[in-house]
């Protein structure tokens, strides 16, 4: 590296990498809202698609405890607009804000004024009752995601605390990917079995529209079908949203954050990234789709157990941190 | 339209004279506003005041829930300042502010100016704000006011008074900064002919007067950071303005970590030596270790790490001692004694109620002066005496009359007006004017400007953001070529 670069306090880089999963996450949950708003309108009336929605965010007894049955209400009045649930939209927004707020002199103002706007409009946009929540308002909280991201790569400099938003970034898209896959191939898979209706073919359709890889699907592998589904979604190079794609970046950002010296974290992700890139669709769907994902969440959580020991808890112990690093 | 019920009410108007005509600093202005269309000047409002909350510029506000900001209103007609007044303003701040430098590093050292008694020891003895701890503390280059926020007002005669010095951690500056930005988005056609002088290169002048005092061992460029006592500080979009535009870290207590008489902070690569440290936490919360044993915000050790030379602190700690407002009353002495010469900048009249004729005079005239607590700021602790009830002014009294040292009173201050956009038109409301003074290796510099803070209730003359105040834009023009 030809220039030095700024020391970046451990308490700062833990908030970047908040405030980054914080906007992905918000911006997963009214992806799958859109997509399951606009999928009730081709499905049969018998059809109910909100139970799923929450099986897939992993929340069902707290839904359950708090809604009872999961009509489009409830669900959105849940995700979208409960403040007691910590990964609403509202919720996460507000976290990411809050974040934001505590790193403003790291991140440019763009950055700091965008998520704090979005965050501004939306709660202005959710405080109607739920049945008025139209898809237009999910999507604007689509386009607002990307544009977050679009901020954050043209104004920021692709330094270290870039790295710890693009790492915060990719880790939850890996999670979330794995989830949303996880839930949807479950429900979808014993009917699928049999003669493929024009139904499956819709619902496989509305996960690829979920993570916006719907047409870049097409253009690779073609006709829809669970298989390409799956490995589109876990094993694709060149998606941004697939899992192997979403964890090579991290393992880039961690590799600049790191600066070679070793960390347990990195260690981690990096053996999940060479698994992924030998891994075969079939022998993964064989052994059991659900085993694998419900492993790959596991060891997503280790690693972000990791991060946290490595670089965002503050260390007491001066002495023994010196010598680590080699005095200074 | 604007101007149509417009009227000076026999006070001293920033744009008016008295007798109704504009002031020449102001024409041009006025010209701009006059030709506007109807409804202009309140869209351009509207749009300012969404753009305050769209960029986060907020403060808390303390009693409230956590996380609850409000924006500081803003109001869009800026005060002028002519280039020759500002120049008087200028001198007479370089002044003042050598001769309280001179004043605190005496009162922690020698003690001369007591020992000459042209102030009275026990005056120094029972200040709140005097620091025992730091006596024999050399800061680096010797200064100890690296940054002030002088309150300046003018009165019903048209004279400029020095209200308050603010030596300890002064804030506002990123309003003045932040409102001409504004100004420029919002209403830009107002600059048109005028030559405003700028003021955003005052990040890069803070950032050089820091590291210019940075502690004997630095070699290279100096690591300065900002330590915050947190998000729920009500100034803390000024703390991260400030490090985001100085390019430095913004540091809690909790980042940061002493030992050996070293202070280091804790970074994703491991600790890192601090040099310079703006804080903007006061004396009382700095450091448990020394000042109060229960602060959480403070980072235990930092004095002793300041003493022993290793670690720079702005402002120094120990400065409240020139903030208590009996010790105001002194600074025009401290001016002849240091400087030489008389005050450029007159205090405003002052009677200290430990002086047993002065305590007579305010007990007898309560309904009159405003009387103040010598070691409060913000507004609070406070009495307006023609603005108070009987039952405020018994209060007070007993005060007074318990703790006389404890109080200050003065002259209800006739304080100048501007005008301000009320509902759909200007109306005169009470201003004041804090400019900001930098005291680096290399002498003193003011910046041209300041912020304006108006009472935007009607006749309200508290100007304290906690207490319904506003801001606006202050304009220093620049000299005439050839003038």
């Amino acid at each position: 590296m030809s220039v030095e670069t700024k020391p970046l306090l451990s308490r700062v880089a833990d908030s970047l990498y908040w405030m980054a999963r914080y906007m992905e996450r918000a911006e997963n949950v009214a992806r799958l809202l859109e997509v399951n708003l606009h999928l009730q309108l081709d499905l049969p009336l018998d059809g109910n698609q909100w139970q799923p929605v929450i099986d897939t965010c992993g929340e069902a007894p707290a839904f359950r405890k708090k809604y009872g049955e999961a009509t489009q209400e409830s669900v959105i009045a849940f995700l979208a607009q409960d403040r007691d649930y910590a990964n609403s939209i509202t919720s996460c927004l507000f976290a990411a804000r809050e974040n934001a707020r505590s790193v403003r002199e790291t991140i440019s103002s763009e950055m700091w004024e965008h998520v704090n706007g979005v965050y501004l409009k939306t709660l202005q946009q959710y405080a109607k009752p739920p049945e008025e929540l139209s898809p237009e308002v999910f999507r604007d909280l689509r386009l607002n995601g990307h544009m977050f991201q679009g901020i954050t790569d043209a104004t920021m400099s692709h330094n270290e605390p870039w790295h710890f938003v693009r790492l915060g970034r990719q880790m939850e898209r890996a999670d979330k990917t794995s989830r949303l896959l996880d839930v949807k191939y479950f429900m979808l898979l014993p009917r699928d079995a049999g003669v493929g209706t024009p139904y499956d073919d819709l619902l496989w359709s509305a996960v690829l529209k979920s993570v916006s890889g719907f047409e870049m699907y097409r253009q690779s592998r073609g006709k829809v079908s669970p298989r390409e589904v799956v490995s589109f979604l876990v094993l694709d190079p060149d998606f941004p949203r697939s899992i192997r794609h979403s964890i090579a970046r991290a393992v880039d950002s961690l590799d600049v954050i790191r600066g070679g010296v070793e960390s347990q974290s990195a260690r981690q992700l990096g053996e999940l990234r060479r698994e992924l890139d030998e891994m075969d669709v079939d022998q993964m769907i064989l052994s059991g789709l659900h085993e694998f994902l419900d492993n790959l969440q596991l060891r997503l959580n280790a690693v972000g157990a990791g991060l946290q020991r490595d670089f965002f808890a503050l260390r007491t112990q001066m002495q023994s941190q010196t010598q680590a690093v080699g005095g200074d | 339209m604007l101007f149509d019920t417009y009227q000076n009410d026999s006070f001293h108007d920033e744009m008016f004279q008295a007798d109704g005509s504009v002031r020449p600093e102001a024409k041009l202005l006025l010209e701009t506003l006059q030709s506007l269309q109807d409804g202009h000047l309140q869209r351009s409002q509207r749009a300012a005041d969404r753009m305050l909350l769209q960029m986060g510029i907020t403060f808390n506000v303390y009693g409230e829930a956590a996380g609850t900001e409000r924006i500081f209103p803003f109001d869009l007609i800026p005060r002028i300042v002519p280039a020759n007044e500002w120049d008087r303003i200028e001198r007479g701040l370089k002044q003042r502010i050598r001769a309280l430098n001179a004043f605190i590093d005496d009162i922690y050292h020698g003690q001369r100016i007591l020992k000459d008694k042209v102030i009275p020891a026990e005056v120094i003895r029972s200040a709140a704000s005097y620091r025992p701890q730091i006596h024999g503390i050399n800061p680096p280059g010797g200064v100890w006011c690296h940054i002030t926020g002088t309150d300046l007002i003018r009165h019903g005669d048209g004279e400029i008074y020095v209200l308050e010095d603010n030596l300890r951690v002064p804030s506002g500056v990123s309003y003045v900064l932040e409102n001409r930005d504004l100004m420029k988005r919002t209403f830009p056609e107002v600059f048109e002919g005028l030559r405003v002088r700028p003021v955003d290169d005052y990040p890069g002048n803070l950032l050089d007067t820091l590291e210019s005092l940075a502690p004997a061992h630095c070699e290279d460029t100096p690591l300065v950071v900002l330590l915050t006592p947190g998000m729920y500080n009500s100034a803390y979009f000024e703390h991260s303005f400030l490090a985001q535009k100085m390019g430095i870290p913004l540091v809690q207590g909790s980042d940061l970590i002493v030992e050996d008489g070293i202070v280091w902070m804790q970074t994703t690569k491991g600790p890192r030596r601090v040099d310079v440290i703006y804080r903007r936490i006061d004396d009382d919360f700095l450091d448990p270790a020394v000042f109060r044993a229960d602060s959480l915000l403070g980072v235990r050790g930092i004095v002793d790490a300041y003493r022993q030379g290793n670690v720079t602190l702005a402002n120094a700690p120990g400065n409240g001692v020139a903030d208590d407002k009996v010790i105001y009353s002194y600074v025009p002495d401290m001016i002849r004694y240091y400087e030489g010469g008389d005050a450029i900048i007159p205090n405003v009249e002052t009677y200290l109620c430990w002086r047993d004729a002065d305590r007579q005079h305010v007990l007898a005239n309560l309904d009159k002066l405003v009387v103040k607590a010598a070691n409060e700021a913000g507004g609070y602790g406070m009495l307006v005496g023609p603005h108070s009830t009987k039952e405020q002014q018994d209060d007070f009294a007993q005060r007074i009359v318990d703790n006389p040292r404890n109080y200050i009173a003065q002259p209800t201050l006739a304080l100048s007006r501007v005008p301000t956009l009320i509902g759909d038109r200007l109306e005169g409301r009470h201003v004041d004017l804090r400019p900001y003074v930098l005291y680096g290796k290399n002498g003193i510099q003011v910046l041209p400007g300041g912020l304006t803070r108006v009472a935007l209730r009607k006749g309200s003359l508290v100007v304290n953001s906690s207490q319904g105040g506003g801001s606006k834009d202050t304009w220093v023009l620049a000299a005439e070529v050839g003038a």
